[in-house]
């Protein structure tokens, strides 16, 4: 397995920086103040013990929730908040902890549909369909087709995705975020409820996204042995608060971490 | 079993994405069209049974086209987008008000401009056309609710536009040019100077829009709107958050269903009523349309026709068997009986197959696939 690497990239350019991020719905405060940076090509995973504003995090960056204050820079842009729209339109990409596909259409469908925003041809063309719509989607098929390649997938490429199993879905989920050429891929417990065998694959291919597509990734994960062998830093956040933040060998040790995962002697 | 794919491959993407892949499936299009268009034709003019006479023309083929083309456009919205909808019927009863207008001339007075806007009678293609156009625009109106609610609540929303377009074409006596009994006749029915007459001519042009719309709407809904369409149906967070805009998706599909269905409306007006008042497009219709579309197939071009001949051309079926075995029971039984029969059928079909005909077709069509071997 490869040794975290913190050092090297840490000179790398900030893609994404959020500042003071606060979100609450009602009493109840999701996240408090919290501020990190994913530089440009890295791994950065997110943890933290249950209903720590992991998910919440990565609902803010996309643009689903508004947060109630803080900033967010993306691409050197400072926003208070994201429209999904936006967010998408400028490449930021997601799977989701429980897998969003959409149940009716076959798996080629579901990852065609990650091409929308590449795809220009009006309503007219795509009535005649004949001609210049065709060529469109014969194009943006090949490029689905290399994706479906690389993720192994050939199989289920006519399949409806309601009826796969799991771990075949979150590859499909995978596949589809792909398709959007995402400069930053939010992966939302990849490798929840998947068997080791899986658990390799989905590692594999992620850590060759990284390296191949030059995408970078924001990753939640619970299972700390991936986390801590893929991601090149980790933030750690507990109560909707940052309690760590670093390389993985530095977050392992900390006092803060263990005492939230361990719970604290009284 | 003739029904194999064994052998076909494909060697391009285009012929892998052709609308029908499969062989048979293909030759099977070209069979129906070919009967329909030429077959029917040449057998009601020589006047072979069972077209003899104009009934099976007039009273099952021609409205069982035009229902189709109506469940077409309600199975885009309803099937596709998931955006359930009560009002097809008062989105066909604009088609035809606004094709009548236009076929007869529209005269718009202004009196504080000081001046009347006025359009000459326009030929009847485009005032079909146009027809389906004025339903596209109010569907657009009365689609824009569907960006706040959902499901069932929504179904209210497109039930008020059932009641409001009810009520202006019977009160708002314009639309039907001031007639005393607010019934009004179609325009005849002049295609740049050749003129429908006959049955024939009238199931040959109602066959000529069906089929062109079926193509239209099969090549969208395979294309990128329809997968956008699909995506925010399935799942409309993950859509959103893909970059699919919820208004776009939802309002190019009221606006192309209610087109499909305005269109239908026009066509059922002109030429199956040919003189009707505002009650033909009543609820009922709404309701039957989308009946279709459940028992069919929700997001299938080949469930509406399925649909629309289930619950069109059945009862008129049932209709005839009593008779037909010589069992002595009233008209009025037997319309009761087949109330129940029909109802009946429709509870069995849901309950064996709650996805439709459509559904049931490609069960089929894999079981067909395989045989002899159950897999």
């Amino acid at each position: 397995m490869r040794a975290p690497s913190g050092g090297e990239i840490a000179s790398g350019e900030v893609l994404l920086a959020v500042e003071n991020i606060s979100l609450s719905f009602g009493g109840i405060k999701a996240l408090s103040n919290v501020s990190f940076d994913i530089r440009k090509g890295e791994v950065r995973a997110i943890i933290g013990p249950n209903g720590a504003g992991k998910t919440s995090m990565l609902n803010v960056v996309n643009g689903f929730y508004h947060p109630d204050e803080g900033r967010i820079t993306y691409r050197r842009q400072t926003r208070h908040r994201m429209k999904p729209y936006e967010a998408a339109a400028s490449g930021i990409a997601r799977t989701f902890q429980n897998v969003a596909l959409f149940k009716g259409m076959s798996t080629l469908d579901n990852i065609m549909t990650g091409r929308t925003l590449k795809m220009r041809k009006g309503v007219l063309s795509q009535m005649i369909y004949w001609g210049a719509s065709q060529k469109e989607e014969i194009e943006h098929r090949e490029f689905v087709e290399r994706i479906i390649d690389f993720l192994e997938i050939e199989h289920i490429r006519k399949a409806p995705v309601g009826k796969l199993p799991y771990g075949l879905q979150k590859r499909v989920e995978l596949g589809r975020a792909l398709a959007m050429e995402p400069e930053l891929l939010l992966l939302d417990e990849p490798m929840a409820g998947m068997n080791l065998e899986e658990k390799l694959d989905m590692c594999r291919f992620i850590l060759t996204v990284k390296d191949s597509f030059n995408t970078t990734i924001a990753l939640i994960e619970h299972d700390m042995g991936v986390v801590m062998d893929l991601s090149d830093r980790v933030v750690v956040l507990d109560h909707g608060q940052k309690i760590a933040d670093g390389t993985p060998a530095e977050v392992q040790g900390n006092k803060a971490v263990i005492d939230a995962y361990l719970g604290v002697a009284h | 079993m003739l029904y194999r794919e064994v052998g076909q491959f494909k060697t391009t993407y285009a012929a892998d994405m052709a609308m029908f892949p499969i062989r048979q499936d293909r030759v099977a299009l070209w069979l129906v069209l070919l009967v329909a268009f030429v077959g029917i034709p040449m057998l009601s003019a020589n006047q072979i049974w069972p077209f003899g006479s104009d009934y099976l023309l007039r009273a099952i083929l021609m409205p069982f086209l035009i229902l189709a083309l109506a469940a077409i456009g309600v199975n885009i919205l309803v099937g596709y987008c998931g955006q359930i909808s009560l009002g097809s019927g008062a989105f066909m009863a604009i088609g035809a008000y606004s094709a009548y207008k236009f076929g007869t001339g529209v005269s718009f007075p202004l009196p504080f401009a000081g001046f009347d806007v006025s359009i000459p009678p326009l030929p009847m293609l485009f005032s079909i056309l146009l027809g389906g156009l004025m339903a596209a625009f109010v569907g657009i109106l009365f689609g824009i609710p569907s960006l706040r609610i959902k499901g069932l609540y929504l179904a209210v929303a497109t039930l008020a536009a059932q009641f409001f377009f009810d009520w202006v074409f019977i009160r708002v006596k314009w639309f039907t040019n001031y007639t005393p009994s607010g019934s009004v006749n179609a325009p005849e029915l002049n295609f740049f100077g050749f003129l429908v007459n006959s049955s024939i001519e009238k199931y040959l042009l109602c066959l000529i829009f069906v089929t062109v719309f079926a193509f239209i709407a099969k090549n969208l809904v395979r294309g990128n709107l329809g997968r956008q369409w699909r995506a925010i149906r399935d799942m409309d967070i993950a859509a959103e958050l893909m970059g699919i805009r919820p208004l776009y998706a939802k309002l190019t599909a009221f606006a192309v269903s209610s087109f499909i269905v305005g269109v239908a409306g026009a066509l059922w007006a002109f030429i199956y009523l040919g003189s009707w008042e505002p009650l033909a497009f009543s609820i009922d219709r709404s309701f039957q349309l989308l009946f279709m579309v459940i028992i069919g197939g929700l997001g299938s071009i080949l469930g509406s026709f399925l649909g629309a001949a289930f619950i069109l051309i059945l009862p008129i079926m049932l209709d005839q068997v009593p008779h037909a075995l010589g069992v002595p029971i009233s008209v009025e039984t037997v319309s009761h009986l087949v109330f129940i029969v029909t109802g009946s059928l429709i509870c069995y079909l849901l309950i064996v197959e709650p996805h439709g005909f459509a559904q049931l077709w490609s069960t089929a069509k894999e079981k067909l696939r395989l045989w002899p071997y159950p897999y």
